[in-house]
């Protein structure tokens, strides 16, 4: 019994000496990994035009029917993203979502990306559906947002070549 | 009976009649052979090569002639050396056909690789994506991979415009050319074809303006991928997110089987809108097809000029009220004026609307008086045509009289259905004053001065080639319109088409009998239900306390504005704010008809439910409920609250509804040819008809009960005096009514009002084609522009109902010259 004893004093002493696991959050955050599922993103090329074209496919794919899009229609005058289509209207509802990453599996653009963001609360429920606004990340330095201005016959692509997914 | 032949398709025996293609034979026995450009209502083609299967025939001895049996005395196959195409062989007896062998499922899955070869597979951004023929059997059928190069994929333009309704997306299309066949050999209206050769063909649009079709439609539900889409869709939703609705035109008297596809939408402030119409198989009324009026014109129920509130006139101003004190003071104005009401309802309403506003008229003995132009109902409830008519069984042995009706215009369905039969051997006799489409079909034309349409019908039975085309014809059916007719020129030539039929014994038996091409979708059911049209509509409502349902007298015409201005009381009850809501006293706000279920009643006298597709606009009540609530008020009990309930007991009180209910109008039956499953591929877009064929009303000459018909009054013939012109009425598909004002896109194919003269009447005015003139009818003149139509009789102008130009029945009219534009 005092062998049992002993050693698992010992380990307590030994665990003073080690470094500390905890985390002062929020003061202090732990880097998230690689393939974190975190809050989503909607993703612009380099050229400022946004990734997603209003398919709907995401919203096809949710489990939980959280994902709500509406498409219209690209001019030259006023251009979202390449190609014909846009989405208009794109919502998350957070509440909804259980984020398992089947969005961003289902998208042809990779335009939906579930980032590194996992601080959401909310104080009413309607604060939890994230608009297309909220989700879309900035322009890239120097490029102009939607909608631009393109030349016509440029941005005739809906969906861009793709490699096989590497990560 | 033709000939039933016996084969085996994937080991299943087969029995089919003589002449059916392998395609449809295995379709019969759940047998899915791929296909892409062939179509059940087309003839084959063999274009596409994708229902490649063997087809092995039995081995004849060509002394005997018969089949020479191996040496287990089953008879020898002969195989080609390839595989053949099922959507271009016919069956035969002993024929062994394999759909799943290794050779035939190789040349299917080589075929879709080859079209494959330049499809752009934009499918996350293509209308048809969930509900494509070349998706779905790319999945069921396809190369997981092709072994040709991406990069030498042909690019192409994305956004044709074919017309204004239609755009292509060349790279899309596999050039199967079901549109263009379509266009050919159902429509009638050759605007589309094939440009360049080999890879670099084309779908083209032949005719200016674009696409210029009432069915351009139909070619987007038939396209095995996404290279025709509507431009009322366009990127509208994705087919999945769609629900469906099973609802009925109500455009115009054919009754066509619609689905609406609905969907919440941010666009519209998160309320459920309709997004597309669809057609859904009735055989018997338009088979897989519906017009351009019916897909796009759907809009007018979120107009903003909706009404929501019931208003009632306080201190001269129309003041919102609750539904109870609207519904008072109507009811207490009604109970007033007892003899003196007058209900004024047109076809627009259900029939359980009609029926409770007639139980309402006739308790208090007031007058039930249906808004048209367009007599001859009455006549039509005793000799309409008999139960089981259906325009796709004439043929050959059959005649049909289509008299003062352009159908292109009025009935395009009717058209499409009349011209098919034609092509199909029936006689077709067209007697109109002008020039119309369905003359290309007809065998025999018949043009006669407007004002000669009785005569004309007298004729029918004549010697000569056409009496007895009529006479000895095995069926006959007259289609009766109003082209250049009044009410009392309408009704003497039913009168009249009535009288040749029943004399020719054309009458109480399928594919026989009278149709009447009316204005409106529930005509025919309002003139069963007792509502009657009145000569002179101004006089009647003169003084009376008058219930305007559904119908906008007041902005048709100024002469009933004044003669409901110098009404004791006027009641309206409509959808969207009016003319006759401004002047009424009390308004009372309507359900859509897309809103709430209820039945209509087509030309053909067949009965059809309609059931809600969308919620209804708050504050709004359905029609029959509306006047349910008045008519308490008033002192009188009418069911309000269910419409299956009113049909009931429509069903006891009217004759012709009698042994009928909701149960009965929403029985199917197998239909063929197979669509709308999950089977997009062969027959379409098309939705299969799961809620209800409808049912046929009873004749009187059906229940053979015995009636006279009356006769034929003499009408006092308006004819175009010396340096006169007698402007007539005629029907154009795209009017300025509400339906197709409030459709942006169908608004753009109405152009400008046109008036068309015959050359010498035109020299005589000093006109030409293309000039604005000034015309002035029964006081009220209209910019209108000059068409010459030399088909037409000299000394008439004819003027387009809804148009601007007050016009009902043939009147005198003057011509002015304005100004010189150019007309598209």
């Amino acid at each position: 019994m005092l062998r049992e004893l002993t050693r698992g004093l010992g380990t307590t002493l030994k665990s003073m000496f080690e470094r500390p696991v905890t985390v002062q959050y929020p003061e202090e955050k732990r880097p998230v990994r690689p393939r974190f599922r975190g809050r989503h993103v909607l993703k612009r090329y380099d050229n400022g035009l946004e990734k997603c074209i209003g398919c709907a496919l995401c919203a096809a794919a949710c489990p939980a029917d959280a994902i709500f899009v509406e498409a219209s229609e690209n001019t030259d005058e006023k251009r979202f993203s390449p190609g014909e289509r846009y989405a208009s209207t794109y919502e998350i509802n957070m509440l909804r979502c259980i984020y398992c990453g089947y969005c961003e599996d289902a998208c042809p653009t990779e335009a939906i990306v579930l980032g590194d963001n996992y601080e959401l609360s909310f104080t009413d429920r309607r604060d939890a559906i994230y608009d297309k606004n909220m989700l879309l990340e900035p322009a890239p330095a120097g490029m102009q947002t939607t909608p631009q201005k393109t030349p016509s016959g440029v941005f005739t692509r809906s969906v861009p070549d793709m490699k096989d997914p590497q990560d | 009976m033709t000939k039933q032949v016996t084969l085996t398709i994937d080991g299943k025996q087969v029995t089919v009649p003589d002449g059916m293609l392998v395609v449809d034979a295995a379709k019969e026995v759940g047998i899915d052979i791929p296909v892409f450009c062939y179509h059940p209502k087309m003839e084959p083609v063999g274009m596409c090569r994708q229902c490649l299967v063997e087809i092995g025939r039995p081995m004849m001895d060509r002394a005997t002639g018969k089949p020479i049996l191996d040496d287990k005395g089953a008879p020898k196959l002969q195989f080609l050396p390839k595989l053949e195409t099922a959507c271009t062989n016919p069956v035969s007896d002993g024929m062994v056909v394999y759909t799943q062998s290794e050779k035939a499922k190789a040349g299917q899955k080589a075929n879709l690789e080859f079209l494959l070869t330049s499809h752009p597979l934009d499918c996350p951004i293509c209308d048809k994506g969930g509900e494509c023929p070349l998706q779905n059997l790319t999945m069921a059928h396809g190369p997981g991979k092709s072994r040709f190069l991406y990069d030498e994929k042909m690019h192409l333009a994305k956004n044709v415009p074919l017309g204004d309704l239609i755009f292509l997306d060349q790279e899309r299309c596999i050039q199967c050319a079901r549109c263009i066949r379509f266009q050919d050999e159902v429509a009638g209206d050759a605007v589309l074809g094939f440009d360049e050769r080999g890879r670099s063909t084309q779908i083209v649009s032949l005719s200016d303006p674009g696409f210029d079709s009432v069915f351009s439609g139909n070619t987007t539900d038939i396209c095995p991928v996404g290279a025709l889409t509507t431009a009322d869709f366009r990127f509208g939703a994705r087919p999945w997110e769609l629900s469906s609705s099973a609802s009925i035109c109500s455009q115009c008297p054919v009754g066509c089987n619609i689905t609406f596809n609905t969907r919440r939408e941010a666009m519209s402030d998160g309320r459920i809108v309709i997004k597309r119409v669809m057609p859904r198989q009735n055989e018997e009324v338009n088979e897989i097809w519906i017009c351009d009026k019916g897909r796009f014109a759907y809009h007018y129920a979120e107009s903003e000029k909706r009404l929501s509130k019931p208003l009632v006139r306080k201190d001269g101003k129309l003041s919102r009220v609750s539904w109870d004190a609207a519904a008072r003071a109507a009811g207490e104005a009604i109970a007033k004026a007892k003899k003196d009401l007058v209900v004024l309802a047109s076809g627009r309403l259900s029939n359980e609307d009609l029926f409770n506003l007639k139980s309402l008229a006739d308790q208090m003995e007031g007058k039930a008086v249906l808004y048209t132009h367009m007599g001859g109902g009455d006549l039509v409830s005793l000799v309409g045509v008999g139960q089981g008519t259906n325009f796709g069984s004439m043929g050959e042995g059959s005649t049909i009289v289509v008299v003062a009706s352009d159908l292109y215009e009025e009935a395009p369905i009717w058209y499409l259905r009349v011209k098919q039969a034609a092509q199909r051997g029936a006689t077709l006799i067209v007697a109109n004053p002008r020039e119309t489409k369905l003359d290309r079909f007809a065998s025999f034309v018949i043009r006669y001065s407007y004002g000669d349409e009785v005569k004309t019908v007298h004729d029918l039975t004549k010697k000569g080639k056409i009496g007895d085309a009529f006479v000895k014809a095995e069926n006959a059916v007259i289609l009766f319109g109003s082209d250049g007719l009044g009410l009392d020129g309408s009704t003497a030539l039913a009168t009249a088409c009535a009288r040749v039929l029943s004399d020719t014994e054309h009458i109480g038996k399928p594919n026989n009998g009278l149709i009447g091409v009316w204005p409106r979708a529930n005509d025919q059911g309002a003139w069963e239900i007792g509502f009657r049209p009145e000569e002179n509509l101004a006089g009647a409502l003169k003084g009376k306390t008058v219930y305007v349902v559904g119908a906008d007298p007041a902005g048709d015409n100024p002469a009933l504005a004044k003669a409901l201005n110098g009404a004791e009381f006027v009641v309206a009850q409509d959808l969207l704010e009016t003319e006759t809501t401004k002047l009424a006293d009390i308004v009372l706000p309507v359900q859509a008809y897309t809103e709430r279920e209820g039945t209509f009643t087509s030309g053909e006298r067949r009965v059809q439910r309609f059931y809600p597709a969308v919620p209804a606009l708050d504050g709004t009540k359905p029609d029959f409920a509306v006047t349910s609530q008045v008519a308490k008020e008033a002192g009188v009990i009418l069911e309000g609250t269910s419409a299956s309930v009113v049909f009931d007991i429509m069903a006891e009180d009217v004759k012709s509804f009698a042994g009928l209910n909701y149960a009965r109008l929403a029985e199917v039956k197998p239909q063929w040819p197979i669509v709308g499953r999950g089977d997009l591929y062969y027959g379409g877009t098309t939705y299969e008809n799961k809620h209800g064929l409808g049912a046929w009303l009873s004749s009187a000459a059906g229940r053979s009960e015995k009636f006279t018909l009356p006769r034929v009054q003499k009408v006092e013939e308006l004819r175009p005096k010396e340096k006169k012109l007698l402007a007539v009425p005629v029907t154009k598909l795209y009017d300025r009514g509400v339906t197709v004002e409030s459709a942006k896109l169908l608004n753009q194919r109405i152009g400008e009002a046109f008036i068309a003269l015959h050359p010498s009447a035109a020299e005589q005015f000093g006109v030409e084609a293309g000039e604005r003139v000034k015309l002035s009818l029964d006081g009220v003149s209209e910019d209108v522009v000059v068409k010459i139509d030399e088909t037409i009789s000299t000394g008439v102008v004819l003027v387009p109902r809804s148009m601007g130009l007050p016009i009902s029945a043939p009147t005198e009219a003057s011509l002015k010259v304005a100004k010189k534009v150019a007309v598209r």
